[in-house]
């Protein structure tokens, strides 16, 4: 089983798909007529040159760390949770109604609520499935992709129907109170002498997204838990002769998992729209799955991949601004990475067993001939 | 209140072209998920033979080498999903997944490169679009009472690719239960290790299952983009691959209950563009959100073995490895 050391299974097999998956990414902007090395250059000064552009950056990772994580704890369970996205739509359905009808006296405790409101409704709409597939055996993944649209369809009816204020053209909810404004990273900032950009989106959110790596990390590697949840992960059968109950953990994971996509709805919804819109979730949900599989379902890799995929957010956003490259070049990034670091993970894994097999067999008579000679 | 008014012709008439494309990709699932390989990316198929095929016939004038582009399209994604699932015995969920992104991007960005419309096709004019055949005797027998108008309105009048999709259903019907490839086809998404030792290749009949998913979802494709509509916009599957996956649960992955299910969807999606029928036949109003979310939650009461159990083929999305 361990052909390759943990290293190169950890970094050397994402990394040279990650390399694949950029190569194609150049090929295609080359086929479209463009330059690649100066689009790149225009991404990264549009996503890290300025603390605008770290502003947008950090916003968009946060988003992808909660639905990375989402889709990890998920992935850990043996589960393919691909409802990240209406888990996050109704996320947000949960901050708007803790936010419209309750006034709050400051942000702190607004983001508390807002938080529990957005991870209630999150794990409510990631339970059903769960309960489905746990109970009556219907496949997560496909039960999960009809949530999506069912949750698509739920959330037009509430802002279309209920929500919208009277008069209102658009279907988004009113905007929140000002007292349930969350800081922005300007406004946390400015105390300790760093002046960052005022225009900027990213939040105290971010904070919060960190706090969750860590604590996704204790929860799978340092409790009971999450030993039982890796166990029944990696087979489900052995974990039942351990007493691991199915029903359980199925349950547990996928109510986690949705918990997190749902908490992304503090920072695009409180914390950058503040106020509920149509489509507030923007894919965020899908993206955690790229991200999920580019950081190997551990947090401090989805936490790096997240960042990845903001700056990618970011830096497509100004190429579409400033050359003729669309933004959907970045569903093509995330498309390859997907398909290199997620489906085709063996076409890279395979060559790179072969190599590190044959360079300890070339080790090991040598080896033999020194335990001769002694 | 008239209840006969929700069905009718013009809503059955839109009901059959609406159907069309859900029934060719519901096929299309069938034959790869009889295989044992499932498939989530039929969506993305769709929208690639679309574009392409929309893409060819404006820039050509034929709507044939566009249809022949868009099935080539297509089959060229399912190669993609063969390589990852069938050869290097990958994840055929996030192969799917990767599959229907790749194809919303890169549909946005050629058009966007070819046309300059903001990720559209041309709209397409003569004959570069399927247009409706009218079947004999069309006109004259529309005088007969009530069956003169099902003929004139509802049977005749559409683009051959309806007629084609219809014929798939006994096609994929006969082709399944009544030849030796259907039976080996089946027998791969069961037990592939019996086909192996019976010395049929289990990668070879994968492939070809893969293969005729191409090219019925590149057939759907072109029909949305060359037949329903007139030119390609962006993400104009809207979901229909999804929903042809619906059906295909919905219809136990059996060939004429995909025909019924997608008939169902395909009324579901008509009869919702048309509220002032519901409210004139029902005396109140329903809300559209509900009609566009029910066959998703019609899906999910069926998984979920309410009304009778939907069993999957049993070695579906387990990659075939020899010699355990």
């Amino acid at each position: 089983m361990d052909v390759m050391p943990k290293w190169a299974e950890v970094i050397l097999v994402p990394l040279i798909s990650l390399i694949l998956a950029a190569i194609l990414s150049a090929l295609v902007i080359l086929a479209i007529g463009e330059d690649p090395v100066a689009a790149v250059n225009l991404m990264v000064t549009g996503a890290l040159g300025s603390t605008y552009g770290w502003g947008y950056t950090l916003y968009y990772a946060t988003n992808f760390m909660f639905t990375g994580l989402a889709v990890s704890v998920a992935f850990h369970a043996g589960l393919f949770n691909i409802g990240g996205e209406g888990q996050a739509m109704l996320g947000g359905l949960g901050v708007a109604l803790v936010l419209l009808f309750i006034p709050w006296p400051h942000w702190t405790v607004a983001l508390l609520a807002a938080a529990l409101g957005a991870a209630a409704f999150g794990a409510l709409w990631a339970a059903i499935p769960a309960y489905l597939q746990a109970k009556r055996g219907s496949h997560i993944v496909i039960t999960t992709i009809m949530f999506n649209f069912i949750a698509a369809a739920v959330l037009n009816y509430m802002l279309v129907n209920q929500l919208r204020p009277q008069g209102a053209m658009d279907p988004a909810t009113a905007r929140f109170a000002e007292t349930v404004h969350l800081p922005n990273l300007h406004q946390m900032l400015a105390p300790i002498g760093i002046n960052f950009s005022k225009a900027a989106p990213a939040n105290v959110s971010l904070v919060i997204a960190i706090i969750a790596c860590v604590l996704v990390w204790l929860l799978i590697w340092r409790t009971p838990l999450g030993l039982e949840i890796r166990s029944y992960g990696k087979s489900g059968r052995a974990a039942k002769y351990a007493g691991i109950g199915a029903v359980r953990i199925t349950m547990v994971a996928m109510l986690i998992s949705g918990a997190l996509a749902g908490m992304m709805a503090i920072n695009n919804v409180m914390g950058e729209a503040e106020r509920l819109v149509l489509n507030a979730v923007e894919g965020a949900g899908f993206i955690g799955i790229a991200v999920a599989l580019m950081g190997r379902s551990h947090p401090f890799g989805v936490f790096l991949a997240a960042i990845l995929f903001g700056f990618l957010y970011q830096g497509g956003a100004e190429l579409a601004l400033w050359t003729s490259i669309p933004r959907e070049l970045i569903v093509v990034i995330q498309a390859l990475v997907i398909l290199f670091t997620g489906a085709l993970d063996n076409m890279v894994r395979m060559p790179l067993e072969r190599i590190f097999l044959a360079a300890r067999n070339a080790r090991a008579p040598k080896r033999e001939r020194k335990q001769a000679a002694e | 209140m008239d209840i006969l008014a929700l069905f009718d012709l013009s809503v059955l008439d839109s009901t059959v072209r609406l159907a069309t494309p859900l029934l060719l990709a519901c096929l299309a699932g069938l034959f790869s998920e009889r295989a044992g390989i499932f498939d989530i990316g039929l969506e993305g198929k769709m929208l690639f033979a679309a574009f392409f095929s929309a893409a060819v016939a404006a820039m050509t004038g034929s709507v044939w080498l566009g249809l022949l582009a868009g099935i080539a399209s297509s089959m060229a994604l399912s190669g993609i999903h063969g390589l990852a699932s069938i050869t290097f015995r990958g994840n055929q969920l996030i192969s799917g997944v990767a599959i229907n992104f790749l194809a919303a991007g890169l549909t946005v960005l050629i058009a966007q490169d070819w046309f300059q419309q903001g990720g559209r096709t041309p709209s397409l004019i003569g004959g570069g679009r399927f247009e409706p055949i009218i079947l004999p005797f069309a006109e004259a027998a529309r005088s007969v009472p009530f069956i003169g108008p099902i003929y004139a309105e509802l049977i005749s009048g559409h683009s051959i690719l309806v007629y084609v999709a219809l014929l798939a259903v006994p096609g994929t019907w006969w082709l399944l239960f009544r030849t030796r490839f259907g039976l080996r086809l089946r027998a791969v998404g069961e037990n592939p290790a019996a086909v192996d030792t019976a010395g049929v290749s289990v990668v070879g009949l994968r492939f070809v299952a893969v293969g005729i998913c191409g090219v019925l979802c590149g057939i759907a494709g072109a029909y949305l983009a060359t037949g329903l509509q007139a030119g390609f916009v962006k993400d104009m599957t809207a979901g229909r691959g999804f929903i042809a996956l619906a059906a295909l649960i919905f219809a136990k992955w059996r060939p004429w209950h995909a025909l019924w299910a997608t008939l169902l969807f395909g009324y579901l999606q008509a009869i919702a563009l048309r509220p002032d029928i519901i409210e004139g036949a029902l005396g109140f109003r329903v809300q559209v959100q509900l009609l566009d979310a029910l066959p998703y939650i019609l899906t999910v009461v069926i998984l979920a073995g309410f009304v009778g159990k939907a069993i999957p083929p049993r070695a579906g999305g387990e990659p075939y490895v020899k010699e355990r």
